[in-house]
């Protein structure tokens, strides 16, 4: 009835519009014709590639992953069994390869990163130079260069034999292959230790919360470290006398070929993981610079006028408000690293993309090992993206 | 107006779909004979990296090998005779040349690949006639001071990645129980780098691939190639699976210069042979009326067009890989079925 009504309402001025010039129902159909065109095409072109892959005789098949990889990996495991490996753990093999250049390249690149960045904008001419010498050399020369010419640079600048490696104290041994050191192991009792370093770990944070609460309430300086140190130490003392010295140290030892024990960093890790950090930095460096330049000079000024130290001014002033612009272009650099560092197979480092070609060639499956693959770079990089966004939320400007 | 766009980009979306909805035309109704003559040239896939086999001659920016020298026997069967235009080469590396014919990018690979079951049953592609009888084999510095696989327990082996080799030397060093260290590269270039550097104390291959390798280092005499063959490497031209005309050219024109060789008819004596009244040389070389290339859709007299460009299998054999080059390979399992040989070809009748 309340509708009756309420139409005779309406139309008692206008007539009544169609559905076919109604904006809302042209909306509604503009974007079910518009979904349906998208599914259509995705469809097509799964359709044509599954079927014309079975018409010459190459159907995709994922089966093909639980086949042995058949060849061996001598990066990142030991004792590696060729013939009962399948290609799927030695996918996983090659991803915690990945993983193990991408955390490092992170780390060294931030560092890195940050320093060059603040280098660019010192006074002093000897460090500005150098810094903008190094972001210049590493941004504009292409990355696989870079690499190529690490890996072929360390390799003749060591000793040509195993035998006539270079001796650094450890004992760690240097030369054209790896770099060998002691393998620190836990023994039995280790978890004793680890327990009690986690208690004094505790302990010390409680106490640096404490003494900050005290420093808000008092005003007395909280002297942070000087709880948080010694809770620190006698707890990982107690902890290793009680484990009764939990770990034991093999050596490297020279055999006939090479060294064997201990562990190992070989050519090809280093010369990647060196080579992400040392480009990606010199993108990082000046990422830092820009933010740091933006922030307003009436800010140091007035932390100069406060009484800051330059240290202070920059740890406590500027890198807070930079940092907010930091953070989305920086987001952008590590994703770079992490996808860049596929190009270790250039200089045979057994990495996921390097594993997942070898499965390719092996299997001729190659459109579902390049599937795969790409669910794990996916899947990688959206894991970082994920993480800069929680910071980046984490760090936005709260206006109260 | 902006309503206007949107109803266009509509319009052109759902054309687009059409066209793609449309089944995709299919190259496979045609033969690559008929696509190699409509294009007026052939694709053919080499190593272009390995000296004796495909190698870029950097002095003359020509294509030189034995592999090379069957592609162009290829071409001189389907066009009369090789010139610059009628022949290209692609030079592919072990991982991507399996995609090349997969992806119709080459018509023929001439790529010291070897043939295994897999890959003739998976990868959608075909093997000729095995053209060079090899065997994996380890290359090592003189003075590492080994005589054997057997005494590299614990060494750094450099190989090629995404081929049988690989696959090989692990079976053999976990046969032994030896631990080892396999350094995987992508081109035969940096593999014997890596052994020249350092990087490892053998490089383990194809024996013909650690011959021509070796003659290309700057001091060939330092490597020695130890005497253990630890597989059978049949290397084998390939091509895409399901085109029988096509495979019946590169079967048959492989056989042309094995069969040429059996009847001794070379480069330089081929026009006594043309002239010759012995019923099977003219059906060989297909004078008179006998059919010979007619029956495979090429030119009746094709082999003295092949025979012209390239010469028999034993010269072509002995030009890129023989003793007098700088790889020095016996003929061994690549002599004639004659003289105690595998390479044998079938009655040309």
């Amino acid at each position: 009835m309340s509708d009756q009504r309420s139409s005779t309402f309406v139309a008692s001025r206008h007539a009544p519009v169609p559905f076919w010039r109604d904006i809302r129902y042209i909306q509604a159909f503009l974007q079910i014709v518009f979904l349906i065109a998208v599914v259509t095409f995705g469809y097509t072109l799964i359709h044509n590639l599954v079927n014309n892959l079975a018409d010459n005789r190459m159907a995709i098949n994922f089966g093909a992953f639980d086949r042995p990889f058949g060849t061996s990996i001598s990066e990142g495991t030991s004792n590696f069994d060729p013939a009962n490996t399948s290609n799927w753990q030695a996918l996983w093999i090659g991803f915690r390869n990945t993983l193990r250049v991408v955390v490092a390249g992170l780390v060294g690149t931030t560092v890195l990163g940050v320093l060059m960045g603040i280098g660019r904008l010192s006074s002093n001419f000897l460090v500005r130079t150098a810094s903008i010498a190094y972001i210049e050399v590493f941004r504009n020369t292409p990355l696989l260069v870079q690499l190529y010419f690490i890996y072929r640079g360390l390799r003749v600048t060591m000793p040509e034999r195993v035998q006539d490696s270079y001796k650094l104290p450890g004992p760690v041994f240097v030369n054209r292959r790896a770099v060998n050191f002691p393998l620190i192991e836990g023994t039995d009792t280790a978890w004793l230790f680890y327990l009690l370093v986690g208690i004094g770990l505790a302990l010390g944070i409680g106490l640096w919360v404490w003494r900050l609460r005290v420093q808000d309430r008092t005003g007395q300086p909280a002297n942070v470290l000087r709880w948080f140190v010694p809770t620190l130490l006698i707890f990982g003392a107690a902890g290793w006398l009680l484990a009764g010295g939990p770990f034991s140290i093999e050596n490297p030892e020279l055999k006939r070929f090479n060294f064997e024990g201990g562990d190992k960093l070989s050519m090809e890790y280093i010369t990647l993981t060196v080579g992400l950090i040392l480009y990606t930095a010199a993108f990082v460096a000046d990422i830092v610079r820009a933010g740091i330049q933006a922030v307003p000079y009436g800010q140091i000024e007035a932390a100069r006028a406060q009484g800051f130290s330059g240290g202070q001014t920059l740890r406590l002033i500027v890198l807070p408000q930079a940092l907010r612009l930091i953070i989305p272009p920086l987001g952008n650099q590590y994703l770079n690293l992490a996808k860049n560092s596929s190009l270790g197979i250039a200089i045979g480092f057994f990495d996921v993309y390097n594993i997942a070609s070898i499965i390719s060639n092996q299997t001729g499956q190659s459109v579902a090992v390049f599937a795969v693959m790409m669910a794990i770079y996916l899947g990688t990089s959206l894991t970082i993206s994920l993480v800069m966004n929680a910071v980046n939320y984490s760090m936005r400007l709260r206006s109260r | 107006m902006k309503r206007n766009t949107r109803w266009i980009g509509l319009v052109l979306a759902l054309v687009m779909l059409t066209a793609l909805a449309v089944p995709t035309a299919s190259a496979q109704e045609s033969s690559i004979l008929d696509q190699v003559r409509a294009r007026g040239s052939l694709i053919c896939g080499v190593n272009g990296g390995l000296p004796g086999f495909g190698f870029l001659d950097p002095d003359s920016g020509e294509m030189l090998g034995f592999d090379a020298d069957f592609c162009r026997a290829l071409a001189a069967a389907i066009f009369g005779e090789v010139t610059s235009d009628n022949l290209v080469f692609v030079q592919t590396t072990a991982q991507e040349r399996f995609t090349a014919i997969q992806n119709r990018q080459i018509d023929v690979l001439f790529r010291n690949a070897t043939w295994t079951v897999q890959r003739d049953a998976e990868l959608g592609i075909d093997f000729g006639p095995t053209i060079f009888y090899d065997g994996q084999g380890v290359m090592v510095p003189s003075d590492l001071g080994v005589s054997s696989l057997g005494d590299m327990d614990g060494a750094s082996i450099c190989v090629l990645t995404g081929t049988t080799t690989e696959l090989n030397i692990t079976e053999a060093m976990e046969k032994r129980g030896f631990t080892y260290e396999l350094v995987k590269f992508e081109r035969p270039a940096e593999t014997i780098g890596g052994l020249e550097e350092g990087r490892c104390d053998a490089l383990t291959s194809d024996v013909s691939q650690l011959a021509g390798l070796r003659s290309g280092t700057a001091d060939p005499g330092k490597y020695v190639i130890l005497p253990d063959v630890i597989s059978k490497e049949p290397l084998t031209p390939a091509y895409i699976e399901g085109d029988p005309v096509w495979a019946d050219v590169v079967k048959w024109t492989v056989y042309a210069t094995i069969q040429a060789e059996e009847y001794s008819i070379t480069q330089a004596n081929i026009d006594e042979y043309v002239a010759s009244t012995d019923a099977a040389i003219q059906r060989f070389l297909g004078q008179g009326d006998q059919a010979s290339g007619t029956l495979l859709g090429l030119d009746n007299d094709f082999v003295v067009n092949v025979i012209r460009a390239v010469g028999n299998y034993g010269e072509i054999f002995e030009r890129n890989v023989g003793v007098n080059t700088p790889l020095a390979l016996g003929r061994g399992l690549n002599a004639l079925w004659t003289q105690g040989g595998l390479i044998y070809a079938p009655a040309w009748r």
